[in-house]
């Protein structure tokens, strides 16, 4: 029989926090712009520049670390990471070794209806690197690279799990709601296309009841929720295949391509570097003021799961709904702005989660990329209550609404998708359908209650949708 | 009479501020001496006279009164060249940055132009201020004006020399284990390593960021005072500079030390310290005894390591400052087909021997698993240095001890690295802890200077500045110069 396995999942995060300037210099952190242009001294690595700590970068850890109950360090103080990489100028990191802002904390996530705690190991701060411009195809091809610095010194934060997840869902949804709390928390745009949110993961697989971790890769190059999922899912079945057919698992680093949908490996852990860390001598230790901490403590903003409670509590939403609408602080604030001009908590739920989340994800947009603005949501949804547009009808206002925006009124109007709602008019159109379909009519008589809903969506048709599903309910049961 | 190149900031100061002498005349003595003298003594990498004339003649234009209220007004000076000059060429004595040009000032440069000081040029040095004699910069020794076949000392070799020989009437240097008072002490000036964190580093291309300090190596403590008046202050630029304010440190310069207690610390007589230099030291002492100072012996115990620690740490921070030579962004690059053969090749190339030692020690002291026995325990040894320096200041308000442990060697005398280093033994534990300390001339060994030095408590540059002028007032040894007319001809 085979073994039974079971995966053991940890997750290093590094964000770039969306402070004015970058961590050690007054250059802007904007994303973009040409080349070289959001640079100094001191991200090109000059000599004789040195660094001066933004002390924005200290709150946002500090708030990113209260967030995820960690406990801040009173001392804590940055660290030379040494290696040589043309995109590094100084050829050493500023980043945090063995005194961390942040550590042992965790983080709550909900997997099949289930509470499960993620311990977060560590949370420290560090200088981003510059960015390498390949002239080619690839590193390999290039004829030769260019070195781009603007993002040279951008803060970061490395947020680190411990290897307390399971299976590829766990980890996604650990970085859904990781993602989330750094977002109510606006500290970084969490945008992984940008690579302002970047995932690596570190992967290991043990016979289920086994104590001891296995060996362990760590992969890289996941640019979605979605291909960190299919990429633990490819490593862990890549790992029990080699075991069961007693090959080695071998701690490397190993790359995740979309296309094909495999992980490769790139280096082992034996051509790893050796860092050499040693406390950066330009910069004092910190020591962090508790009366600061309790401060920003109370400056905290509502959380993501404070917000799905009170969703609960207050909207009287199911779970499933509070934990989806919450689950994006855009999402949640579009919810609530809706709710304000619509007070019906469930309606505008059903509506938001249902039709107006498939049309974002069918073309991949953010809500807040969307057309349909809560004002509109709630002008539709009163259209429907007027009884000017049924809810079939309305479906097809709010795809209009999403593609163009216009208000739903105009779209009702323009294309004359006003609700028929005159007896006299919907009575002709009942008795020809009455007429030519005899033998369900029949059927009804005889009992069979399901023939009024044929009969229904038969007067529907023949009024393009356009019929009140109430009047021509009453008409047919009068007639029948 | 004495030429104005050879006058104190302070007796110039009278004649300009009097309008007895202009700017320009001042700076023409200084550049014709320079032409006179350096092509022998070779204190200079980089020489603006234009810039500088430019500039005397713009003080000029300013009118005495004005001129008058900037406290270094008009009078010509000399950069240790690792101190980055906007504009111009800020080499480090190294082949990696011979064609350096920053596009910055450091906060040194802002602050004399501040004070409406005139830069002339920027100053030999060890390469990266990796030396104590000035002999390993890339492009050419500095000589001593006492003895042109001797070394002036280093890394502040080239500062001193120009200041010795007359070239200048002041200049900057740095200051990582002895850079400053080990060229005082062999070129028998005033050199002043402040407390760490009292003068910003911004601006200074750093050897070993935990020890290094600017400060100021002039001819004579009055002189040293009003420059250290200028650079010192906090500057944000600068983490580690710390918000102490600045006194006037010229309201220090008292001949009387009474009641002051200097301690002398036994283990600074160490074995390998010229026994005419210790004789010296010991009259010194004696002067400041009869100048009402309490000496008194005292130990500091763990100063036999020192000097390994100082190594340890020095050479683990160069190793990783240094890294960003490679060629790619500035500074020197060798050409070569791929990235690793270029970086390999340019810190080949362009890096001297010693530089490449002190990497190798340091990247190795840092390794992994080498980590805990040499950079962490070096790391809490310099704790108990800096404890046996707080104990010692419980009970004295000055430690005094020999600068150098002999005067100025011929070139190429100490070949082996370790008897180079020997030559901090009595300066780098002040680093270490980050104390001040002042090198001031306190006699001469057949005519080459000896050097004295005063070691204070955490910003007491003043007191510091008390006792060496009460006893450079009690002594005619600043007042000596070195007969370089008969050697530069």
């Amino acid at each position: 029989m085979a073994t039974d396995y079971e995966a053991v999942i940890g997750l290093e995060v590094h964000v770039e926090l969306k402070t004015k300037s970058k961590i050690f210099c007054s250059c802007p952190t904007t994303f973009g712009g040409e080349s070289n242009t959001h640079v100094c001294p001191g991200c090109l690595g000059l000599p004789g520049v040195l660094p001066v700590l933004n002390r924005k970068v200290v709150e946002y850890a500090i708030k990113a670390g209260l967030a995820l109950n960690c406990e801040i360090a009173e001392f804590t103080k940055f660290d030379r990471k040494n290696y040589h990489y043309p995109d590094l100028p100084k050829n050493y990191q500023l980043s945090q070794f063995d005194l961390p802002i942040c550590q042992q904390g965790y983080l709550e996530i909900e997997i099949n209806d289930n509470q499960k705690k993620i311990g977060i190991n560590r949370i420290h701060m560090e200088e981003d690197a510059g960015k390498l411009v390949h002239q080619g195809d690839n590193i390999a091809r290039a004829e030769y690279s260019l070195v781009d610095c603007n993002r040279s010194s951008v803060p970061l934060l490395e947020i680190v799990s411990e290897p307390d997840m399971r299976s590829a869902e766990e980890a996604r949804v650990y970085l859904e709601k990781l993602k989330a709390i750094l977002e109510y928390l606006d500290i970084s745009d969490c945008k992984m296309e940008e690579g302002s949110l970047r995932c690596d993961a570190n992967v290991s697989i043990r016979p289920r009841g086994q104590r001891t971790l296995g060996t362990k890769t760590e992969i890289k190059n996941m640019n979605s929720f979605r291909s960190l999922q299919r990429a633990v899912e490819y490593e862990i079945e890549r790992q029990i295949d080699a075991k069961e057919a007693g090959e080695p698992i071998v701690q490397e680093t190993r790359g995740w391509d979309e296309v094909t949908g495999v992980t490769l490996s790139m280096r082992s852990k034996e051509e790893a570097d050796d860092y050499r860390y040693f406390p950066e001598p330009d910069l004092p230790p910190l020591r962090i003021d508790r009366a600061w901490v309790e401060e920003l403590q109370q400056q905290q903003p509502e959380l993501p799961a404070a917000r799905k409670e009170r969703f609960i509590q207050d909207y009287g939403l199911p779970n499933y709904d509070a934990e989806i609408l919450t689950n994006s602080r855009a999402l949640a604030d579009f919810y609530e702005a809706s709710c304000s001009l619509y007070p019906n908590p469930k309606v505008v739920s059903n509506w938001v989660m249902g039709e107006l989340l498939h049309l974002l994800n069918a073309e991949n947009l953010e809500i807040t990329q969307s057309r349909v603005t809560p004002e509109r949501l709630a002008e539709m949804l009163q259209l429907i209550d007027k009884g000017t547009i049924s809810g079939k009808l309305a479906k097809t206002v709010l795809e209009e609404m999403f593609k163009t925006g216009q208000p739903p009124q105009a779209i009702v109007q323009a294309k004359g998708l006003v609700q028929i709602t005159d007896e006299s008019a919907l009575t002709i159109v009942v008795d020809q359908v009455l007429e030519a379909n005899p033998k369900v009519v029949e059927d009804y008589r005889k009992g069979k209650g399901k023939a009024l809903g044929f009969l229904v969506g038969q007067v529907m048709k023949q009024t393009r949708g356009q019929a009140s599903p109430e009047v021509v309910n009453r008409l047919l049961k009068t007639r029948l | 009479m004495a030429k104005l190149n050879q006058l104190t900031i302070h007796a110039l100061r009278d004649l300009l501020d009097s309008g007895q002498v202009s700017p320009t005349e001042v700076l023409d003595a200084c550049l014709k001496r320079i032409e006179q003298v350096d092509p022998q003594v070779k204190a200079f990498i980089t020489l603006i006279p234009e810039a500088a004339r430019a500039r005397a003649k713009q003080l000029e234009d300013l009118g005495k009164d004005k001129l008058a209220t900037h406290s270094l007004a008009g009078i010509p000076f000399a950069l240790k060249d690792n101190l980055c000059t906007k504009g111009i060429l800020t080499t480090c004595a190294s082949r990696m940055l011979a064609n350096f040009i920053p596009p910055y000032d450091s906060a040194m440069v802002e602050k004399l132009e501040a004070a409406c000081a005139i830069t002339i040029g920027k100053a030999n040095l060890d390469e990266f201020s990796m030396g104590s004699s000035t002999e390993t910069s890339s492009f050419f020794p500095t000589a001593n004006p006492w003895d042109l076949e001797r070394v002036p000392g280093g890394s502040s070799g080239g500062s001193a020399a120009a200041v010795a020989a007359d070239e200048v009437i002041f200049a900057l240097g740095s200051d990582a284990g002895g850079s400053l008072r080990i060229p005082a002490a062999f070129c028998g000036l005033v050199g002043m390593k402040p407390t760490y964190g009292r003068v910003s580093r911004y601006g200074l291309i750093s050897y070993a960021p935990s020890l290094d300090q600017i400060g100021p190596l002039t001819k004579d403590v009055t002189d040293c005072a009003l420059v250290l008046n200028t650079i010192a202050g906090h500057d944000a630029r600068d983490a580690n500079s710390v918000p102490v304010e600045v006194p006037d440190y010229t309201s220090f310069l008292k001949e009387d030390l009474q009641g002051l207690r200097i301690g002398v610390p036994r283990e600074y007589f160490f074995p390998g310290l010229d026994p005419r230099v210790k004789e010296l030291v010991q009259k010194a002492l004696l002067r400041l005894e009869e100048l009402g100072a309490i000496c008194e012996e005292v130990s500091l115990p763990h100063t036999e390591y020192a000097l390994p620690v100082y190594h340890l740490i020095s050479t683990a921070e160069a190793s990783s400052t240094l890294a960003r030579y490679d060629g790619v962004n500035y500074g020197y690059r060798a050409a070569a087909d791929d990235l690793d053969t270029m970086l390999q090749k340019t810190r080949t190339e362009a890096f001297g021997p010693e530089v490449k030692r002190r990497i190798i020690l340091g990247t190795y002291a840092l390794s992994s698993g080498c980590y805990d026995a040499y950079y962490l325990k070096a790391q809490k040894v310099r704790t108990l240095i800096k404890q046996d320096f707080d104990q010692a200041f419980a009970q004295y308000d000055l430690l005094v001890s020999p600068t150098a442990p002999g005067v100025a060697f011929s070139f190429g005398e100490k070949e082996d690295p370790l008897s180079m280093y020997l030559l901090d033994f009595c300066t780098n534990p002040l680093n270490l802890a980050g104390l001040p300390g002042i090198s001031i001339p306190c006699g001469f060994i057949q005519k080459m200077p000896v050097g004295l030095q005063f070691i204070g408590r955490p910003f007491s540059e003043g007191t510091l500045l008390q006792a060496a002028y009460a006893y450079e007032q009690s002594t005619e040894w600043h007042r000596q110069k070195p007969d370089l007319d008969n050697d530069c001809i």
